[in-house]
């Protein structure tokens, strides 16, 4: 079980007061399509993703990097029981969308570039440190069903 | 022949993006550098085993950012010379193989933070594209900085 501290808490929840999950969600998907694209072989049906224009412009990526958002955001309001909280979607990018665990890392460093394009000089040495921390838990969670 | 080695991979545009990304932040590429290593070693304290020399391993420290200015002035080099790192990189890799005996995982770590940093300094010009193409040169620079290791 990951312990948090008051003051990781109240980090991690100030960082994602700072940031529309709208307007990240999508940036974030779009970047890990773009940095690493062999994770276009986890959207077939997304259309043209093959440039970087094309990823920029699809709607289908924008969406899904909503969802995606919506749900870290479960993440963050259950910051003391990330595992259980992620143990079917886990299941589920495991048996039914057959994702490489290794992406779920990729996406958390995608999230936080596009999270420090964001804040800026807001996302301090100590608060990246805690907001990485609370990424791995995810990232962990996302691959506990893994076997 | 150079074309054999870890830039292969770097092609035409990807150098052509990097050395105009580079043109735009070298006036500040030293505090970027002294950024980057001040937040490695804060985020990843493994990383703090390798400057037990020195008193003040916070990113205050005079150098902590003395020494990300350095490192930072190496990568603009290999900027300069993007066409051979192996060449360009050759002692510094002797030295990060057989004097430091740094464990090359770490070049990974140190790219992550610089990365960082210049998508918080720069954060319009930081684009996807930029991004990719800056993230496969320093994995370029990781693999010719690792070339003497064994």
């Amino acid at each position: 079980m990951v312990k948090w501290t008051d003051k990781e808490r109240s980090t991690v929840a100030s960082v994602w007061e700072k940031i529309d999950i709208d307007e990240i969600g999508p940036q974030a998907l779009a970047r890990i399509l773009i940095v690493y694209p062999w994770t276009e072989r986890y959207f077939g049906t997304f259309g043209d993703i093959f440039t970087a224009t094309a990823v920029l412009n699809n709607d289908k990526v924008a969406a899904h990097g909503k969802v995606v958002m919506k749900a870290l955001d479960k993440a963050v309001k259950n910051i003391d029981n990330i595992r259980g909280t992620y143990a079917d979607l886990s299941r589920l990018h495991y048996e039914t969308l057959r994702v490489d665990p290794d992406t779920f890392k990729l996406l958390a460093d995608c999230i936080t570039i596009t999270v420090a394009c964001k804040l800026k000089s807001a996302l301090s040495p100590q608060v990246q440190a805690t907001w990485q921390k609370f990424l791995s838990a995810v990232v962990d969670a996302m691959s506990s069903q893994y076997e | 022949n150079s074309k054999k080695k870890a830039d292969m991979s770097l092609n035409g545009k990807d150098k052509s993006v990097v050395k105009s990304f580079w043109d735009k932040i070298a006036p500040k590429a030293g505090e970027l550098g002294g950024e980057a290593l001040g937040r490695m070693l804060v985020v990843y304290p493994q990383t703090k085993t390798y400057f037990s020399h020195w008193a003040d391993l916070s990113p205050d420290s005079a150098q902590v950012k003395k020494h990300g200015a350095i490192i930072m002035g190496a990568v603009g080099d290999a900027v300069g010379k993007i066409d051979d790192l192996a060449g360009c990189l050759s002692s510094l890799s002797e030295l990060h193989a057989f004097k430091l005996r740094v464990d090359p995982a770490n070049f990974r770590i140190l790219a992550h933070n610089i990365i960082l940093v210049m998508a918080m300094y720069f954060p319009a010009e930081f684009t996807p594209e930029v991004h990719v193409s800056v993230d496969k040169f320093l994995q370029n620079i990781a693999l010719a900085l690792s070339e003497r290791y064994r």
